[in-house]
């Protein structure tokens, strides 16, 4: 566990939390970031303006964090480009068919006790285990 | 400036992924990894924002509407189906594949990293896919009952 950062991981998560409850008090939507981003996606549509800001914001944040000294280094991704669209994919088709993500279900549907988040949460968690147990210690990536 | 309200909620939350780490996939991976070198922080993560997020989501239950719209836009859905657990289980396989679920990957594109670039193509592909295979299952479905009503 040298990698454990549990005052950081405090703070962020409380943030993250707050973000939800202040997006559901003012403008009485979910902080889902699947749902938020696909409804970008369709051309028709008019609740757009929301959608728009808060993905602005979230791409903000590092831009503003690098002015006051804090950059964001790029994230590391697998050498294979096939794995990063297959990845893509996935995560994509998947968020839509199972009604959100890490956020959505993870951190507001859990937030509002919901049974199926709680399930989806569950499910999401355990294949990203077992994907990582496979590409890690079966097939050595 | 209503829109002032998401944007900075926006902020909020990119500014929590990038405090926790969480924007980081190394960092997801090292707690999803636990036959390797597990790091809780993820769970530390969840805990906190659960720990804000729950009393906050019951006293937004308690207001009739929002201080800047005119209703809830609470999901309806209950009950647990097979596609939500196809789908959770379709994110999960492709979240331990790089690392990356949709909040991070979106806050990523600010470093302009051509990996998270096609990540999020790919992501914005997956869900124009299944919204049209959900639109042509929709027309399916109601192509024959159309039929009959001319008839009638």
């Amino acid at each position: 566990m040298a990698n454990f950062t549990p005052v950081s991981a405090a703070i962020g998560g409380a943030l993250i939390g707050l973000s939800a409850v202040l997006l559901m008090l003012s403008t009485g939507r979910i902080a889902g970031i699947s749902g938020i981003f696909s409804g970008l996606l369709n051309l028709r549509g008019e609740d757009k303006g929301w959608r728009i800001a808060f993905v602005g914001g979230l791409i903000l944040a590092p831009i503003l964090a690098g002015l006051i000294g804090y950059g964001m280094e790029q994230p590391k991704l697998p050498s294979n480009w096939a794995v990063i669209v297959v990845a893509g994919l996935l995560v994509g088709f998947g968020t839509r068919l199972g009604g959100g993500c890490t956020s959505g279900h993870g951190i507001c549907g859990i937030g509002r006790l919901s049974p199926r988040s709680i399930a989806a949460t569950i499910v999401f968690m355990v294949m990203a285990i077992i994907t990582v147990a496979i590409t890690r210690h079966v097939l050595g990536g | 400036m209503w829109i002032i309200a998401p944007l900075l909620c926006g902020l909020i939350f990119g500014a929590g992924l990038l405090i926790s780490g969480m924007v980081q996939p190394t960092k997801v991976l090292g707690f999803l990894d636990i036959f390797g070198a597990w790091d809780p922080s993820l769970a530390v993560v969840m805990a906190a924002a659960l720990a804000v997020s729950v009393p906050g989501f019951m006293l937004a239950g308690r207001r009739s509407r929002p201080w800047l719209a005119g209703q809830y836009f609470w999901p309806g859905k209950s009950g647990i189906d097979s596609p939500l657990v196809t789908g959770a289980a379709l994110f999960g396989i492709g979240w331990g594949l790089v690392g990356l679920c949709p909040g991070p990957a979106l806050e990523s594109l600010a470093t302009l990293s051509p990996g998270v670039i096609v990540f999020v193509v790919a992501m914005a592909a997956g869900m124009i896919a299944h919204d049209a295979w959900q639109q042509s299952r929709l027309t399916a479905q109601r192509e024959p009952l159309l039929a009959r009503a001319t008839d009638g």
